[in-house]
């Protein structure tokens, strides 16, 4: 631990990173930067390829690719800032309402480019839904929250319909029981973690085909969080899921695959057990032994 | 560390605490005081005008003893209702008065008499006998509309000891007054012609009902145009316009826009909508298209505002469960920003109920007797009518100013309390 010394660009390296052909910052003007492991899977859900996204000039993602399989739950991890959240983000193309922010190379959903010119952002993000890193419920009533995917949509053709939706939704976020007397209440005035469900409940509800979850648990406690793990297991048989966690048990728990950033580059990308078990990759190792992050 | 310097840091920052209090208390105080200051001026100002303004919503009635009698009528007792309305009740009211003081025989003097009565009384005493002829060949009592330069004396606005060449009402006159009080011949109502007629040249018959209306119209017209347009252009340059020189032009040109002298508006309406495009002068119509170039800006600007606080999350939520863009705009920003919207056109609103000069140059300053039934007939609105009060000679009108003052500012309160229901509701969704 006191060995340990920060460097210049605030990244805290051990003295066995700080060789030079294991040092990250040595790649960071590589684009060809080869991960480690098996980014490629034979069932493809979404693939990327060669992604790089940049923020105005700065680059926040390096030449990444990546495939997320059918049904499968792929966990991102990574120390703070190495781009987990805007790799999430572009898969929906949730970046497109940042104007600085810019996006090469090519990513598919079901093999079509979801960045082509003849996609639709309505329907990807209603096929790639999202859960995002602080929970955002509309400020209106908790059944609105969840009913409003379902109705712009059409996804419902009767109130009884959307009644059924909305209570299916808030029972499998684990919400139900704690708000089914007070659907008529503002969403804003549940708890964080009962707000952070309930952005769960308004994702699910629309049936998206991926789910993009984007540290969803960071705000609950550990039963919530729990619930949260026995739902996306659960959700696995049907949908394909990314989820970003900054912890490595939930990690572990509940996803096959594992990816691990690093300063906007995916460093490693393997199975699950055998990237916590035998990592390759020395940072992946650090990172996921608690040496740094 | 040590427990030496963070004992040494608790020391300091206790010595430092009684001047941050201080100075925090101090800071207080100054803005008590403004704020005091503010309410002692407003108090003041609502202190004057309403005490200007209260004798306006008074009026003062003589009860006069009438004889109809058909010959002095000049009507025959079975007249038609036509013969009627041409009867000469000037002439009974006159020689009723000449009764009730029979002193009064010198020519002047009787006409000082006939002064202390309203011209309005006689269409009065018209209607009272077209609607019922069996009055004709009977004897009276009646209240009569009080002449103002009478009821300002009745009110005690008056007084004797100013010289009599200085005052339009003469000492006979005011004699009459006091033995017609005596007699517990004279009343003060509720001065209800006030909300129920236009304006005039007699004070006491003088209304604010024509320039309510005026107002009334003026202003739907210019919420019509303002507000759904202000509203979508902000929404259009906040949520869909590109960021480029054109959109930076316009939106230096809006601000500017907010910077432009009212009356340049009422010069523009005049060249365009009067000049070039012929529509009808004094009309609410051209008044409220004026007023709504002149409020956009403001509304622009503040909408644009309102939208940029909420938060982007909220966008990000609907467009991350697949809205559109339109969609997210009108179920989600929109809501969540329409209480900020509101005060803003509010502020626009109010700006353009208290605007007469832009007005004044299209015309809406004319003499209006008649209530206004629509947005092309001629009007006048309420600051203009204050303006036109504020500038009569008649010491009738200066209650009537103060109180168009006060109705202008309940009219504005309205409009004010509307805003604020409309926000709670929005609030609350
Ligand atoms: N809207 C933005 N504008 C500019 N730069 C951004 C923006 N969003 C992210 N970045 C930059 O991109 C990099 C990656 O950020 P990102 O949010 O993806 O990190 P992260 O891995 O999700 O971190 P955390 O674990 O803290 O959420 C950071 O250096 C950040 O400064
Ligand atoms: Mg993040």
């Amino acid at each position: 631990m006191n060995s340990m010394t920060v460097t210049a660009d605030g990244v805290i390296s051990s003295p066995a990173t700080a060789r030079a052909d294991l040092d990250i910052r040595e790649h960071e003007h590589v684009s060809h930067y080869q991960t480690i492991g098996e980014p490629f899977v034979d069932n493809a859900k979404m693939s990327a390829r060669n992604v790089n996204v940049f923020y105005d000039d700065k680059q926040a993602i390096f030449d990444v690719s990546l495939d997320i399989g059918g049904n499968e739950v792929i966990a991102m991890i990574g120390p703070s800032g190495c781009g987990k959240s805007t790799f999430l983000r572009v898969l929906n193309r949730m970046n497109d309402i940042i104007p600085i922010c810019r996006v090469q190379g090519d990513i598919s959903l079901d093999g079509d480019n979801i960045y082509g010119s003849d996609q639709d952002t309505v329907l990807l993000r209603a096929r790639v839904g999202m859960v995002f890193q602080k929970p955002n419920p509309f400020p209106k009533s908790i059944y609105e929250n969840v009913a409003y995917g379902p109705r712009i949509h059409g996804l419902a053709h009767s109130k009884a319909e959307m009644d059924e939706i909305v209570e299916t939704s808030l029972r499998r976020a684990s919400l139900f029981d704690e708000v089914k007397d007070q659907l008529d209440k503002p969403g804003t005035g549940l708890s964080g973690g009962q707000q952070q469900r309930l952005c769960i409940a308004r994702a699910i509800a629309v049936s998206p085909e991926v789910i993009l979850m984007d540290e969803p648990c960071s705000a609950l406690d550990p039963i919530a969080t729990a619930r949260i793990e026995e739902l996306i297991d659960e959700l696995k048989a049907n949908y394909t899921i990314a989820i970003v966690t900054h912890s490595m048990q939930q990690a572990a728990r509940v996803s096959e695959r594992t990816a691990y950033f690093h300063l906007g580059k995916l460093i490693e990308v393997g199975d699950t057990k055998e990237i916590f078990t035998m990592p390759k990759h020395e940072l992946t190792e650090n990172y996921i032994t608690g040496r740094f992050g | 560390m040590s427990s030496a310097n963070s004992y040494k840091n608790t020391a300091a920052i206790k010595a430092s605490l009684k001047k941050r209090y201080a100075r925090e208390r101090r800071f207080q105080w100054y803005g008590r005081i403004a704020v005091m200051t503010g309410f002692v001026f407003l108090f003041i100002l609502l202190a004057d005008i309403v005490g200007k303004g209260l004798p306006a919503f008074t009026q003062q009635y003589i009860k006069v003893t009438l004889d109809l009698d058909a010959d002095r009528l000049g009507v025959a007792p079975d007249a038609s209702e036509a013969e009627l309305l041409r009867a000469d009740y000037l002439g009974v009211i006159r020689s009723s008065l000449r009764d009730m003081f029979p002193e009064v025989t010198d020519r002047k003097e009787k006409r000082q008499l006939y002064r202390l009565i309203s011209i309005g009384a006689e269409y009065d005493l018209r209607d009272a006998v077209v609607d019922d002829p069996g009055l004709i060949g009977q004897k009276f009592d009646k209240w009569l509309l009080a002449h103002a330069e009478a009821a300002s004396y009745l009110k005690g606005q008056v007084s004797r000891d100013l010289p009599e060449g200085d005052r339009k009402l003469k000492n006979t006159q005011m004699d009459w007054l006091d033995s017609l009080r005596d007699r517990d011949r004279t009343e003060g109502r509720f001065n209800t012609l006030f909300f129920t007629e236009g304006d005039s040249r007699e004070p006491e018959l003088a209304g604010i009902k024509a320039a309510l209306y005026g107002s009334f119209f003026t202003l739907l017209v210019t919420f019509l145009l303002a507000f759904p347009v202000g509203v979508f252009a902000a929404v259009y340059l906040e949520e869909f316009a590109p960021r480029n020189r054109l959109t930076d032009l316009i939106e230096i040109n809006i601000n500017n826009l907010a910077a432009v002298p009212s009356i340049v508006f009422g010069l523009l309406g005049l060249a365009v909508f009067i000049n070039f495009f012929e529509l009808p002068r004094s009309a609410p119509l051209v008044g409220g298209v004026v007023l709504s170039l002149m409020t956009l800006p403001t509304i622009i600007i503040t909408s644009r505002a309102a939208i940029q606080a909420v938060p982007p999350s909220i966008r990000e939520a609907a467009l991350g469960v697949g809205a559109s863009k339109l969609q997210t705009v009108f179920h989600h920003v929109l809501p969540v920003s329409m209480p900020g919207i509101l005060t803003g056109s509010i502020i626009g609103m109010a700006q353009a109920l208290g605007e007469s000069a832009p007005l004044l140059m299209i015309g809406m300053v004319a003499f209006i007797m008649d209530v206004p039934g629509g947005v092309t007939d001629p009007a006048t609105v309420l600051p203009v009518q204050v303006f036109l009060w504020a500038d009569s000679p008649e010491r009738g009108f200066t209650e009537k100013t103060s109180g168009a003052i006060m109705v202008l500012m309940g009219f504005l309160i309205v409009m004010n309390a509307l805003a604020i229901y409309l926000r709670r509701r929005f609030e609350l969704k």
